[in-house]
Order: C-alpha cells, then structure tokens, then sequence
C-alpha cells in the first residue's frame, strides 16, 4: 500500500501549480475566496482560459480535446484548481450532457454541440426535477408529443441551476406516458432555451441568491433530430450519467482552502483578547473538521486506486457525496460561528463605506451550503444507494 | 406555570391560556406569513401598527413595573408572546424594547427615569435599543472599550463604537454600556447610560440581518450626555448587565420553541403530504426516526426555556441564575441547530426556498443560536459555575 502520490505524480500536481498561479487571475481569485458572486462572464472567462490552455475537458477523448490524463492526474488537476480558489465550470454542459453525447449521440449531435461546450459558447442546464419528481425522479409528468418532425413539449422543471444563464437545456420527458412501467417511455431531448414558449422564473433560495429556476414549457417545439439515443430509452441515459465517473463529488480542494481560511479567520478573530483559533473548544472543532477532511482524501484515494484498472465506480461515489457535503457544510458553519455577534448582518442599508463584505458573506454561505446535501441526489438517497448496492439490504 | 411548594404544577395558569389564545388570534388575523414578507421588505423593516397593536393588547406592558402601567408580570408570564413571536417570526423590537431596554430602566432606573420611559414603552410611544456589543468582544459582557467621561459640570461625555445594535435604527433611546474606569475586559467601573441617539455625535449606519431585522454599527464621538443618563448605582454596571442579559437569554429560549414548534410543525406536514415513490414520504422509517427526534428536541427545548424563565424571575443568586440561563441556551441553542438543519433537510429544495417560511424559521433559529452567546460561550461559562 502506498498512500503517497507517485515522483510523475508529484510533478504533475507541481505543473499544474505553476500554471494556476500565472494563469488564474487575481480578480477572479479573490472573488472565489472572498466569497464575492460570480458573474455569468466571470464563469465563462475562466472556462475560456482553460479552454485555450486545452485543459477544459480532459476526461473527453482525445480527438474532442480530451488531455488522455488518467484518473489520478484528472484528480489531481481538479483538486488544485479548487484548492487555487479558481472559479467553478458550470458542470451540465462538460460533465454532463457532453459525456452523454460521447455516448449515446450521433456524429451529428456530437460536431454541432461538443466544440461550442468546449468553447464556453452555450451555458448548458439539467431539466431533471419537477414539483413533483425530486428524489423519485422517474415520476416525471413533463411530455414530448411527436408532431411531424418535432416534439411539442409541455410540462415544467424546477429547482434548474443556472436556467437564467443557459442557451440550452438537456431535459427528461415523457414520449410515451401509457407506458407500464414509469422508467419506461421517457426520452432525453436537447432543447434551445430560445424556443418560443420555453419561459424561466427565478427562485430565489434563503441566502437571497439567484441560482435555481422554474422552467416553463408551453407548446415547445423541439426537432427530431435534438433526440439523444432512442425515443423511450432516456431512462437509460439518465443512469448513465449518474453512473458517470464523477472524480470530484467530495470537493477536496476546495474545502482544503477553505480550512485554512477559517484557520486564518478564526487566527483573526479575538476572544477575551486572544486569537479565536487558541481557544480549545473552538480549536476542537476546527481538529474534527480537519481529521475528516485528512480520513476523506485517503478514502479518496483508495478509491481513485480502484478505479486507475478501469473499473467503473459504484457507490464509492455516494459515500463522498455524503461526506464531502458535510464537511463542507461544517467548514461553512465554522466560519460563522467564528464571525460570533458580526455574523448576523448581512447587508448594508446604510453606511457601505464601512460595510464588511466578507464576514457579512458567511452566514448567508452558511445558510445557502445547506443545498449540498439536499442536491445532485440527496444524501438520503445516496445513503438508499449505498444500502442497496454496497450493502445488499 | 409554578413550581409552588412541594406539589409541581407545570400546566399554564388561566390568564397564560387566554393569553397565548389572543396573540394567536392576532397572528393569525395580523401577522400572516404574506403580510410578514411584506413589512420585511418596507423602509423601516418592522409595522407601526403592529406594534401599536402590540400595545393596545397590553403585551409591552406585561413583564414591566404596574406601578408605571404595566401588568406586573415575569419573563414566565411573557413566554406566550415570545412563542408567538417566535412562531410567526415577528420583526417587531419587542425583545429589544421590552426584554432589553425596559428591563434596564425597570431594575436600574430612578423613579424619575421610570416614570419618563416604562409609561411610554408600555403606551407603545417609546422604542428601545441595547448597545453594547464592539468589535472583539464576541459575547464577553465585560469586553467594553467605549469611554464614558465625567465632565466638572457632572455631564459624561461618551466616545466609542458598539456592533450589531439590534433595532437600532427605529429605537427612540439607547441603553449603551461604556467604561468610566478600568481597562477593557475589566468587571469594574462599567456604567450603563441612556442615550438620545439624535445627540451631537451619535452616527447610526443600517443593516439587515440574516433573519430579516435591522441592526446598526453605533458610533459615539464625543457625544454629551447629562448626570441623570446613567442608569443603576455605583458599579452596578455590569452586574445590572449580566442581570438583564440573562433575563432576555431566558426570553429568547421561549422564542425559540416557538420557532422550533413551527418548523416541527410544517415538517410533519411536509412528511405527510409529500408524495414519491407513491407513498407519502413520512412512510420511510429513516424519515421518521428523524422527525421522532425533532419531536423529543421540542420537548427537551421548551423545558430549559421554562427552567431559565423561572430562573431570571425568582433566583435571587446571579451565580446560581446564570449558570440555569447558560445550560437553557446550550439546550436551546443545539435543539436550534438540529431542528432548523433537519426540517430544512427533509423539507429538500423547498425547504431552501426564499418563498417559503420554514427557510426564514431556519434562519431565525441560527441567529438564537448565536444571540447572547452561542453554545460553546455558555458551555464555558456553565462549566466555570
């Protein structure tokens, strides 16, 4: 057993290093680790500058642009990235709908729609949940009528990440809803949000963020050919993609700085005039976080291991969903239970001469980190999965 | 509720019971969730009329002096209205006016101080604020840099700056803490003055807090005011302070049940009613150990928020009182912390949703947690005792 990242390895993560701290700028940086909002142009001038360094998608295949890194270095790069507090890549589009393409799409689909992700030219968004249909996602109501050489979409999505910035939106929808089984009869389209009768409302979440969205359809057309794999089979599609090899569900980097940042906060902030960080009882739980963050990213590790044989990972992925999402969400809350009393005012009304922006960043962070236990399958459901396929009950 | 001789009575007198009936009466008719979101987002971010009617119903009254119009009453005889406050999320300075301020005037003023302020905090005419707060000083009472000088003509002359004044902007008068002598950490020489806040050097900045109040940094350059300001004897300062901090400690708690019983509440209804896999959700056994256990965290809340009320009303020990109002808000604030975390778990995205009022009851319930101390100050302060 070797838990150490091999001399190639090293240098790899040593490469990539360099890059970032020439090539991430500092206005973007400082956004990500103050805490500030990023801009749709914001997202997509960091998309654009790894794009150009050819380092946007590098678990594509090569002649799409793929880097032929393996798991590891893909790893690794992700780690750095988030541990360098670059921005994040929206994901529908690279880590999404693009490995769905490489899959299951035609040459067609493929040459019209993988090189404008890989560019940064369309925003993409999952239409997944409804009012309806969260966790039991195969209930979805949303339909695709076939009219001639289109379908005529209705229904509505919910809770959509970024549906206000999207050109396009990759949506499960029922083609056949007399279908026995509910699995059965479902499709995977790709739809242009441009097409008249697609209508977005904000949803604005407890933090006062604009994030996720309402997504309307109201007599959508929507051509044949922006049909993904077969018609009835988007079942299929939707588990694949779940399924899909997702290396950085436990955001390691990230929460790697941002343990030192609330060590670095908490080193600020006094109490009984001593820095924060010495007193024993706070110090304990930044330990806590700390020993899980160190237990996370061996068990990480471990797995990376397996799957460097080309296994396909399993529920491995579930359990750093969960775990990494906790972690996260208790650096969050550390971090405003270190602002102490400042921690409660969140927005100047008057006096923004003086207004901190960065304490009062940290409870709506904490309020708004709440999510991630809640999206991309709630840990309820992966702790379902865990249970069924690791455990066998 | 007493715990008279030897016998327990823990069920709510007859006046508790018509009283919590009309403030949910009031709730109900006045203060809906739509008409909340409402005043949340007005200029001044709290109803005049509410607080008028707050007035008209005798509950800024209840827990004051009946010699100045009051009715007399405990923090036990407020519970009712802290519930409600709780459980409705009212943005109204009842806490700051009347668990904070008035408490001040009423235990450490002269009868010349009362008989100008309680008459108009309890005719609603009168709103106050409690300054105390400054940069570093986390949740130390007795972490007080403002300076509070004694001019030849026996005026103090106050210099300094206090964080996160809650109501800040709408108060009518400051209680502010400052130090007549002593350096910053020190029991001694702590002076509790009142403080017009349009005197000559008063500077007011807004905010809004988490939970929708309105909070304010206060500044005080050189800022005049006469003998008669100061509240309570000679280094009674942080005694009275530490006095009324637990009392409105003890208040708090009895918000946050209400709080808490509200979330519990919409989440049962959640569980209910929400329907995937074809079943309601609340058939899952791993959903319903959850709710079981924000059930037994009510329980477990509202039995520490009695214990500290009954505590800041009859201990006559501060060691002994303190240490009660400590291990309350311990309590209350992990039942915060579980329940607000929870309900919005097992509510999924709704329950992050901006619309909905268990997002804002989350968010009330994790500034309690923190409001006079979070968990661990207190643990530190119960395990001192």
């Amino acid at each position: 057993m070797n838990l150490n990242y091999s001399a190639e390895q090293l240098g790899f993560r040593d490469q990539v290093r360099v890059w970032l701290r020439s090539n991430l700028p500092d206005e973007l940086r400082d956004k990500v680790v103050r805490y500030q909002a990023l801009s749709r142009e914001e997202l997509l001038s960091w998309h654009k500058i790894l794009a150009a360094q050819g380092w946007i998608a590098p678990s594509w295949p090569r002649e799409w642009g793929g880097t032929d890194w393996g798991v590891v270095e893909r790893y690794i790069f992700e780690e750095e990235c988030g541990y360098a507090g670059a921005p994040p890549l929206v994901p529908f589009g690279l880590a999404m709908c693009a490995p769905v393409l490489l899959k299951f799409g035609t040459e067609d689909q493929k040459r019209r729609f993988l090189p404008r992700i890989y560019h940064g030219i369309d925003v993409w968004c999952q239409g997944y949940s409804e009012p309806g249909s969260g966790s039991d996602l195969a209930s979805l109501r949303t339909t695709a009528r076939r009219d001639g050489d289109h379908y005529v979409v209705n229904g509505q999505k919910t809770w959509t990440t970024l549906a206000h910035w999207a050109d396009w939106i990759f949506c499960l929808v029922r083609t056949d809803p007399g279908s026995a089984k509910k699995q059965d009869g479902i499709s995977f389209l790709l739809l242009d949000m441009k097409t008249p009768g697609v209508t977005v409302r904000p949803l604005l979440l407890m933090d006062g963020g604009h994030e996720v969205n309402e997504v309307f359809f109201d007599d959508v057309n929507v051509p044949l050919e922006n049909l993904v794999h077969e018609e009835g089979k988007g079942w299929t599609v939707a588990k694949y993609l779940l399924g899909h090899e997702r290396l950085n569900t436990a955001r390691l980097g990230t929460s790697k700085r941002e343990l030192e940042s609330l060590k670095a906060f908490a080193a600020q902030q006094l109490k009984d005039g001593r820095p924060l960080l010495d007193d024993p009882r706070f110090r304990d739980h930044v330990s806590r976080v700390e020993i899980e963050l160190m237990a996370l990213s061996i068990t990480n590790l471990r797995f990376l291991d397996q799957l460097r044989d080309g296994r396909a990972p399993g529920a491995e992925v579930s359990m750093l969903k969960i775990k990494g999402t906790q972690i996260q969400q208790r650096l969050a809350e550390l971090m405003m239970q270190a602002a102490g009393p400042l921690a409660q005012s969140v927005a100047a009304i008057e006096g923004l001469d003086a207004f901190d922006a960065y304490t009062a960043a940290l409870a709506p962070r904490y309020c708004n980190f709440r999510k991630t236990s809640i999206y991309a399958g709630s840990n309820e459901i992966q702790r379902n999965i865990i249970a069924k396929h690791v455990l066998g009950l | 509720m007493t715990l008279a001789g030897e016998s327990l009575n823990f069920a709510n007198s007859e006046e508790q019971e018509l009283l919590a009936a009309s403030i949910a009466r009031f709730v109900e008719r006045e203060y809906a969730f739509a008409t909340r979101r409402g005043i949340i987002a007005s200029a001044d971010g709290y109803s005049a009329d509410v607080w008028t009617t707050l007035a008209n119903l005798g509950l800024l009254g209840l827990p004051l002096p009946s010699e100045y119009g009051g009715l007399g009453g405990g923090a036990v005889d407020a519970v009712p209205v802290m519930e409600g406050i709780g459980e409705a999320l009212m943005v109204e300075p009842y806490l700051a006016t009347v668990g904070l301020g008035a408490q001040f005037v009423a235990r450490g003023g002269t009868s010349a101080q009362k008989e100008r302020i309680l008459p108009a905090v309890i005719a609603g005419t009168m709103k106050l604020a409690f300054a105390q707060i400054e940069t570093g000083a986390r949740y130390n009472l007795a972490h007080i840099a403002a300076r509070a000088r004694n001019t030849e003509d026996g005026d103090f002359v106050i210099d300094g700056e206090k964080r996160g004044v809650e109501h800040g902007i709408c108060a009518d008068l400051l209680v502010v803490s400052a130090r007549v002598t002593g350096e910053i950490d020190s029991r001694e020489g702590i002076r509790v003055f009142l403080v017009d806040p349009r005197t000559p050097g008063v500077m007011r900045r807004a905010y809004r807090t988490l939970d929708s109040l309105r909070s304010a940094d206060i500044a005080f350059a050189n800022v005049r005011v006469p003998a008669d300001a100061v509240l309570g004897g000679e280094n009674s300062g942080l005694a009275l302070i530490e006095e009324v901090a637990d009392y409105a400690t003890a208040l708090v708690c009895a918000e946050a049940v209400g709080a808490i019983r509200y979330a519990n509440e919409a989440t049962l209804e959640y569980l209910r009613t929400r329907k995937q896999f074809g079943v309601p959700i609340g058939a899952f056994q791993a959903l319903q150990h959850r709710m079981v256990d924000l059930a037994i965290e009510y329980e477990q809340a509202k039995s520490m928020a009695s214990l500290a009320c009954m505590s800041v009303d009859t201990e006559v020990d501060p060691a002994q009182r303190s240490r009660v109002v400590s291990a309350a808000k311990i309590r209350i604030a992990d039942a915060c912390r579980l329940v607000s975390q929870e309900s919005v778990q097992l509510h999924g995205a709704m329950g992050m949703s901006d619309e909905i009022k268990l997002s804002h009851t989350f968010r009330r319930l994790t500034m309690i947690a923190q409001q006079f101390g979070d968990a661990d100050h207190h643990l530190e302060r119960f395990a001192k005792s």
